[in-house]
């Protein structure tokens, strides 16, 4: 633990990509096979299953410190974060040990059958064991949810560093389903492909593109498609068997029962780069009944007719058995409107948009409201299929979002890097005199914007109800968002699709902020097409 | 009619004419330190501590309407008593005892009770009414002692002077920089400091307070010199152009809010080093029960759930609304704009 939790103040204490690694890679010099195996997967939010209730863990710290429940409860809405929280308010006094990462986290994997008063007997001789910092890695890992700013590609260059192996390859050992209770670090890193026929391949992701069009040069070296508003997904036939992964590497197969005629409709050894998304008489439906479908565990009849799934493929990765990632994209599109020349209302082709100059384009990018997308995808046809969020071959021009003017009336406390600060908002527009509470915003806004309106909203609170605190409707924000739909669990009535801060209007009064019926008319122009 | 009233001038004495800590000008201020939230321009007379005397002359321009008392002193202003008492906060902070008739207040102004080896250390006062600052008031918010926290600072300036690199570290001007420059091993390497910094220093030197050399950065120290060097500097100079010089450097922030991860890592801070001039959870704790008040009145801060926790101790407590800005530091630190003649520009920052 000593090791793992010097890593996680290394990581902690520098912002610069370089001390990452470098801390990264002292720690894989160091730690055990095992720790390691266990360092990537927590780094990879793989983690041990929860075996304690966060509320007994809250309990417990509580009775500790001796202090009455509500002052940890308000506590931990100025610290934002519980294991910490609980890490903040327990006695400072401990005993030195020196156990390893995986002797904890199999402590806590062997709570899972423990009775509830064995649970907190356990728990409580950990915390005796372990100084501060190494609680605060203790509680993350019981209750999972440890961000400590490593991202995928930044794990993958130091693994690559430290095992002298490329990158590519370790960013595709890396995906999928692997498990530190099952693989062990040799096999994860250095093992023959082939053994897992479930791995999908990184997915390549495009940045938004910030220049004008004309920066891409020649519109003839480009390949254009519709931006579509799904699940970005990945369709893996192999060894007779199919895997549905959605991009948080998440396997998704029994989600979506409709895609097993893939099965059928795809030969051995196909892997199919795509969207998934709601499809019904032959045209999209919006995130919005998307989202009816994600989370549920078991799919019912009913909701499987009213909302039909429907992948909608934009690239092929593997073809007969073989990685054909460093094709040319032209290459695998050809191929891939071949494969999907069958007709089928589950698996689609995403069709080309056509162009000949970048103006047709654009005229295109604006109709995107009619097709029920977002904007446009544009692939250089000679790009390969790469790893992670690259620059320069793929980009996506979206449309401009929707807006109002709306009026912050509630805030509440961030988490995390906005932990103690007044950051996450509620917004109302005008209902008569009235304001109607209709969007949730949190980003948006500069850090100094958002030291700003923290300031504001402490010195112009209204009321406080727990951690919310209603405040004075004085200051107006401009919301942008994506989809406006009709929704009948907000007093609104209607819900908005990704809203956000897209400016703060120090120029307008609050009086002077959007309606009820502006957004009602919004929700007519949208539902018409 | 009590002894001090909350008013929205400040905290009021009827009996005596005179306000301690008046965010509003008024004719008869007498001032527990000289944060800019607690003494602002514009009052006609002044009374301080003789040791906070010249700083605040000087933030605040004053000429000779400026009258001091040395700790434990009396003045008695139509029959109420008027005492300055250590609150151990910054060099010459003071905890303010009005006396009437046998009643006791005592205004707390900022204090800690941690000796931090340059400001007169803390002294309980007896009273029956406490008004106190609740800056760092929930039970989250613990101090290591002081010994261990400058020896983190000194590895790591050792660390970065290693590693060919510029220690940056970061506190308010006033108290925080000159508990930094007494407190960390001058042996390590050279110290600088900003212009504001070095301009509160040598109006402290003057009044006779023993600080080590810092020079302060002007453009003829050559970058060898800075090279491994501890540099001390006000929170509002992190981010501007001022510290790029510096290159390559690490940056740490001393303060209390750098208890919380979160404020650490958004303040973009390498480390963050939890050191406050402000009384923590413990020690507020431990001041009101010395004081023996049987009513304590809550300012800046985690006022409203510091006061409830008191009333369930059995202390009656009230939650006070006042113009110093505790909760707000953290904010204020940036947003000021602080010129190199240790002066301010704006009356909102306070002390982290």
């Amino acid at each position: 633990m000593k090791h793992f939790t010097k890593l996680f103040t290394d990581l902690d204490q520098t912002t610069k990509t370089l001390g990452k690694i470098k801390a990264l890679v002292e720690y894989f010099e160091k730690a055990s096979d095992q720790d390691k195996l266990w360092a990537i997967a927590l780094l990879s939010h793989r983690r041990p299953k929860r075996t304690v209730n966060a509320s007994y863990l809250a309990q417990w710290a509580n009775e500790l410190s001796g202090l009455p429940d509500w002052l940890f409860y308000e506590s931990h809405h100025v610290v934002g974060d519980l294991a910490e929280t609980i890490t903040l308010m327990l006695p400072a006094e401990f005993e030195e040990s020196n156990y390893s990462l995986t002797y904890w986290i199999d402590f806590i994997k062997a709570l899972e059958p423990l009775e509830v008063h064995q649970k907190k007997e356990k728990i409580l001789w950990a915390w005796s064991q372990l100084n501060e910092t190494e609680r605060f890695v203790f509680n993350k890992l019981i209750t999972g949810s440890f961000r400590i700013g490593v991202s995928q590609q930044l794990m993958v260059k130091a693994l690559a560093k430290y095992a002298n192996v490329k990158e590519n390859i370790i960013a595709h050992r890396l995906m999928g389903n692997w498990s530190p209770d099952i693989n062990t670090f040799q096999d994860l890193l250095f093992a023959d492909e082939g053994t897992d026929f479930s791995k999908p391949y990184p997915f390549y992701l495009a940045y938004a593109l910030e220049d004008e069009i004309s920066s891409l040069g020649d519109p003839e070296d480009w390949i254009a498609e519709r931006k579509w508003d799904g699940i970005r997904g990945q369709v893996i036939v192999r060894n007779g068997q199919l895997f549905v992964w959605s991009r948080g590497e998440e396997l998704v197969t029994d989600k979506y029962p409709e895609y097993h005629v893939m099965l059928s409709l795809l030969p051995e050894g196909t892997v199919l780069d795509g969207e998934i998304l709601p499809f019904k008489d032959d045209k999209p439906l919006t995130f919005n009944h998307l989202q009816t479908r994600i989370g549920r565990k078991t799919i019912s009849q009913k909701l499987l007719k009213d909302v039909p799934v429907s992948f909608i493929t934009y690239d092929v990765l593997e073809w007969q058995g073989q990685d054909i990632r460093t094709c040319k994209f032209e290459d695998r599109r050809k191929l891939l409107e071949e494969i999907c020349s069958k007709e089928s209302t589950v698996l689609r082709l995403s069709p080309r948009v056509m162009f000949n100059t970048w103006e047709q384009l654009a005229e295109e990018r604006a109709r995107s409201r009619d097709f029920l997308s977002e904007g446009i995808m544009l692939k250089r046809k000679d790009s390969i299929y790469r790893n992670g969020r690259r620059r320069g071959d793929w980009w996506k021009w979206k449309i401009d979002p929707l807006t109002v003017d709306a009026v912050l009336i509630y805030a509440m406390r961030g988490n995390g890097r906005r932990a103690n600060l007044y950051t996450d908002y509620t917004f109302a527009v005008w209902d008569g005199d009235q304001l109607v509470p209709f969007a949730k915003a949190y980003s948006g806004l500069t850090d100094e914007e958002i030291r700003q309106v923290d300031r504001w909203v402490k010195v112009n609170t209204v009321e406080r109800f727990g951690p919310v605190r209603s405040v004075k409707p004085e200051l107006v924000f401009e919301i942008a968002f994506e989809g406006i739909n009709k929704s009948s669990r907000h007093k609104s009535g209607i819900a908005l699709r990704f809203p956000r801060m897209a400016r703060w209007r120090k120029d307008k009064l609050a009086k002077e902020a959007n309606t009820l019926s502006d957004l009602n008319a919004l929700l007519k122009i949208t539902e018409n097409t | 009619m009590d002894l001090l009233q909350f008013t929205d001038k400040g905290i009021y004495c009827a009996q005596a004419g005179v306000y301690l800590d008046p965010w509003k000008p008024v004719e008869k201020a007498i001032i527990s330190h000289g944060h800019s939230d607690h003494a602002y321009f514009g009052h006609k007379y002044y009374l301080s501590t003789s040791i906070a005397m010249p700083v605040i002359k000087h933030r605040l321009y004053l000429q000779d309407n400026i009258e001091t008392l040395n700790y434990g002193e009396i003045i008695n202003i139509n029959g109420v008593n008027f005492s300055f008492h250590p609150a151990g906060h910054i060099p010459g902070s003071a905890q303010i005892r009005v006396e009437f008739k046998g009643e006791v207040w005592v205004f707390s102004g900022d204090y800690k009770l941690q000796d931090d080896g340059i400001s007169t250390p803390f002294e309980p006062v007896k009273c029956h009414t406490f008004i106190t600052e609740s800056t760092f008031g929930l039970p989250i918010y613990k101090w290591k002692p002081q010994q261990e926290v400058f020896t983190e600072i000194n590895q790591w300036w050792l660390k970065n002077k290693a590693e060919g690199k510029a220690s940056l570290i970061a506190g308010y001007t006033l108290g925080k920089s000159q508990r930094i420059l007494k407190n960390v091993d001058p042996s390590i390497g050279k110290i600088f400091t900003h212009g504001a910094v070095d301009t509160i220093n040598e109006v402290m030197r003057k009044q006779g307070i023993d600080l080590p050399e810092a020079p302060r950065i002007t453009n003829e120290v050559s970058k060898d010199d800075l090279k491994g060097a501890l540099i001390i500097c006000p929170p509002s100079a992190v981010g501007s152009p001022w510290v790029r010089r510096f290159l390559p450097y690490s940056l740490g922030i001393a303060s209390g809010w750098m208890r919380l991860r979160g404020t650490r890592r958004r303040r973009g801070a390498d480390r963050g080093f939890v050191l406050s001039d402000h009384v923590d959870w413990d020690d507020l704790n431990t001041a009101i029960k010395e004081t023996g008040a049987q009513r304590v009145y809550v300012t800046h801060g985690y006022s409203e759930l510091f006061a409830q926790w008191l009333n369930e101790q059995g202390v009656e407590a009230h939650e006070v609304k006042t113009k110093y800005e505790g909760e707000l530091g953290e904010m204020a630190e940036t947003a000021s704009t602080e010129n190199e003649d240790g002066t301010k520009n704006d009356t909102t920052t306070t002390q982290p």
